[in-house]
């Protein structure tokens, strides 16, 4: 059989960085192939280049056995290739049939107006071919990231696409939607669609791939069998075997209680929080998408309004009106989006690490003291191990472990007692996952109260002393790190009213 | 569960949608106008007063419409007054200088305008020049080409028969001698109802709101971003054209130093109208009201004897309130 897609030597350089170095990769049709390997490897660079978005250097695009140059998007969903990017791409004011078929409205009146009936018959057909419910004419800012994430995949389709590449489809899933999108992967696989999926998460691709292509540093590593034992895989990927954290939990009973809330709430998305976090702890927060633990998040952070509720932080209660108050008392907050509220993307490393604890690298108090910063940021990098060429690199052109740790480091260096990661490792590669680990519980281990908040129950049971479990906005339950199992743990999640 | 689905978001979309902040601006409208005619009954409330307002506002409101295009994609336009002003020179050129004949004159007046927010718009894309700097230079750049073909004296159309009747004339008065609303209000009212089908029944209105939403996600859809934008910013050049005809007629002259901080009067009706300066959102119905507000606002002072250096800065205020209003409605879910 041919392949409806194979890759050879494919090259590909941005300035200072060579993303492809002789990449190979071939799809069959009716099948799901894993693409694994870390972040800068060259995954999603690859897929860029199937699908239009960056134009290769040197190598050899073949479709069905014939050799192609594809030029652009719209060349790509000509040549029946649909991706489904690892960031959104929607737009947020128009509907959501508008945003599957943008740059193909069907017309009427001679072509001079969109024929919006049509339009949405049209998504309806799709929507109910993927068995979805859902109203063509919603506006998309008024989705579920899990839903808008649907509505993508439903525009990859509407291309008739037989290559469908899916770059970290789940990242925003909870388990019940990731379900639904692999009943979508079967049923577009039965169909002979061919399909490209790209993940961090070993356990999908054991469920749902055929085969996985291991990447690293822009070659082909391997290509082998699903069934291949993930620690093998992960070998290849890393190119070295990686060791399990251990884990033994701390008694920190009898330490300073450093962050106390009491009786938060705001609207029906905060019900009654309280919980807290001491000296040398590391607090999990569990739960689906949308319980409230973001929300919670920034609440105590200061960057939402709440109704009622107590932040105590070393027994002193804090007024809760801005980040500025948050900060001051020592909590530092991760954000889940590192692009929009983390990270300043434009800017270089050294004043990202900088930014809360400006004022401290002052001369005269008014202008900058460069060796200082300089001196603080290198002492940064080192100790959490921030690759980057030099201290003055666009953040942005970090990949996202490191655009992470110099999260982690802006606010060490601010000295923050009070640490809350959000979605700590979100799109992050297992490698760089495993030092962000480390990096937390050494973190703890200095005497910080850590409060972590993942999706992902294996990361939340590894890492949790304690392990707050939230559902609609309330507590529904607490356990210790080392007795909770994701059974436990999803049995509280979904402890609706 | 369709029938549910359908109901809810056709209240969503009352509610919080946009329907809500047209009423709210409409509803300032009607305010603005009962406490003026309670102040000055006799004054406001004229039928000569209630021309004036309108004849004042048609300009205004004209380039209003072309930057509310501009604006939902997310970018700005100052170029609009002076090229406004450079469209009725270069009308008063082809009529006057070259004595074309009226409609073929008019023709090319308004393709000038196309061609000049063409030249904006490539600015932008090809040149990747911010809209603002873009169409800064392009404010300066035209003022002084007005000035130049002009050597800073007015063209004056006494001798292009009919032309101040475009906007002066009456073709409702010819109907109902009653009621002699200026063609000017005629045009401005035309030309705002094909702009709000343009704007949301046409591929040109849906990659407007598409692009001011997530430009990144329109390149990746496979359209030709680029272009569109060359398209909607020529477009908005063309109805800046519109307008420099509107003016050069009412004044039966081209004005060469004219039009300078038209382009914020402007701007400020489309923002009051609720259209957001971030992109995506934006209708031709608030403009309209924006620009009203505006003018009903300036005529009611002046009426009330208060100084124009007054009525400016009671103007600032009440951008920045009905901005201020907007962004609490957008803050409550």
């Amino acid at each position: 059989m041919t392949p409806l897609v194979s890759v050879h030597k494919l090259r590909k350089s941005f300035p200072g960085v060579r993303a492809l170095d002789g990449a190979r990769f071939d799809l069959m049709p009716g099948e799901v192939h894993a693409l694994m390997g870390e972040n800068g490897a060259g995954k999603s660079t690859l897929m860029k280049i199937l699908a239009g978005v960056y134009r290769k250097d040197s190598g050899e695009v073949l479709l069905d056995g014939q050799p192609v140059e594809i030029e652009s998007p719209a060349h790509a969903q000509a040549l029946a290739i649909g991706i489904v990017h690892q960031e959104l791409h929607l737009m947020n004011h128009l509907t959501a049939a508008q945003n599957i078929f943008l740059g193909r409205e069907p017309r009427k009146a001679a072509g001079l107006l969109l024929d919006e009936d049509q339009l949405n018959r049209h998504a309806q057909a799709l929507f109910d071919r993927l068995n979805l419910v859902l109203e063509p004419t919603t506006t998309i800012g008024a989705l579920t990231v899990a839903r808008q994430q649907m509505v993508e995949i439903a525009k990859a389709l509407s291309f008739k696409s037989r290559v469908l590449i899916m770059d970290e489809p789940t990242a925003a899933l909870n388990n019940a939607e990731i379900d639904e999108l692999f009943r979508i992967i079967r049923q577009l696989k039965s169909e002979g669609v061919g399909i490209v999926y790209i993940s961090h998460k070993m356990d999908e691709i054991q469920r749902i791939a055929d085969r996985i292509t291991v990447m690293r540093d822009g070659s082909t590593i391997a290509t082998v069998p699903a069934a291949t034992p993930m620690s093998d895989v992960i070998a290849m990927m890393v190119g070295r075997k990686l060791e399990q954290t251990d884990k033994a939990i701390p008694d920190t009973s009898g330490n300073e209680v450093l962050l106390d809330v009491r009786g938060l709430n705001r609207g029906r998305a905060i019900r009654d929080v309280s919980f807290s976090v001491r000296r040398g702890e590391i607090l999990g927060f569990a739960g689906l998408m949308g319980a409230g633990r973001t929300e919670v998040a920034r609440a105590v952070f200061g960057a939402d309004p709440i109704d009622a509720g107590e932040v105590r932080v070393r027994g002193k209660p804090i007024r809760l009106t801005s980040p500025q108050d948050a900060v001051h008392a020592g909590i530092g907050y991760l954000s889940e989006d590192r692009k929009h509220f983390g990270l300043a993307t434009g800017m270089d490393v050294e004043s990202n690490i900088t930014l809360p604890s400006l004022k401290r690298w002052l001369q005269w108090g008014l202008f900058l003291n460069r060796p200082a910063i300089h001196a603080v940021s290198q002492q940064m990098v080192e100790k959490l191990r921030i690759k980057t060429p030099s201290l003055t690199q666009t953040a942005k052109l970090l990949s996202g472990g490191n655009q992470q740790k110099v999260v982690i480091a802006k606010w060490l260096v601010q000295d923050c007692e009070v640490l809350i990661f959000d979605e700590p490792t979100r799109g992050i590669d297992v490698g760089a996952k495993s030092e962000i680990y480390k990096l937390l519980n050494a973190l703890a281990a200095q005497g910080r109260a850590i409060v972590v908040i993942s999706s992902e129950l294996p990361e939340v049971l590894l890492l949790s002393h304690r392990i707050v479990v939230m559902c609609e906005g309330r507590i529904t339950g607490e356990v210790r790190g080392d007795l909770a199992t994701q059974e436990s743990l999803m049995a509280l999640a979904t402890q609706r009213d | 569960m369709t029938q549910a689905t359908s109901h809810s978001s056709w209240l969503a979309r009352l509610s919080g949608g946009q329907a809500k902040q047209k009423l709210l601006a409409f509803a300032s409208l009607i305010a603005l106008i009962a406490v003026f005619t309670a102040l000055k009954p006799d004054a406001f409330m004229t039928q000569d007063n209630i021309i004036g307002i309108l004849q004042s506002t048609t300009v205004i409101g004209v380039l209003a419409i072309a930057s509310t295009f501009i604006i939902i994609t997310s970018g700005i336009d100052l170029s609009v007054g002076v090229l406004m002003t450079f469209c009725a020179v270069m009308a008063g050129v082809f009529m006057v200088n070259l004595g074309m004949p009226m409609p073929l004159g008019i023709v090319c007046a308004l393709g000038m305008g196309a061609l000049s927010g063409c030249i904006s718009g490539l600015a932008i894309t090809k040149l990747k020049v911010p809209p603002f700097i873009a169409t800064l230079g392009m404010m300066m750049l035209l003022k002084g080409a007005s000035l130049i073909i002009t050597h800073t004296r007015p063209i004056y159309f006494n001798d292009v028969d009919g032309f101040d009747q475009i906007a002066l004339g009456s073709l409702i008065g010819d109907v109902i001698p009653s009621l002699p609303i200026p063609n000017g209000v005629l045009i401005m009212f035309v030309v705002a109802a094909v702009c709000a089908v343009v704007l949301n029944k046409t591929v040109l209105g849906r990659y407007t709101f598409a692009l001011g939403s997530n430009e990144e996600a329109v390149r990746l859809s496979g359209v030709n971003v680029d272009r569109w934008k060359v398209i909607i910013y020529a477009f908005s050049g063309g109805l800046c054209g519109i307008a420099g005809l509107l003016i050069a007629s009412r004044l039966n002259s081209a004005q060469p130093a004219l039009g300078q901080g038209y382009e914020l009067d402007a701007i400020a009706a489309v923002v009051i109208g609720g259209t957001s300066l971030s992109g995506g959102v934006g209708t031709i119905t608030g403009t309209i009201i924006g620009a009203f507000i505006m003018s009903v606002l300036i005529n009611g002072l002046r009426i009330l004897s208060v100084a124009q250096e007054w009525q400016m800065v009671l103007t600032g205020l009440i951008i920045i309130l009905a901005v201020y209003t907007d962004n609490l409605r957008r803050s409550k879910p």
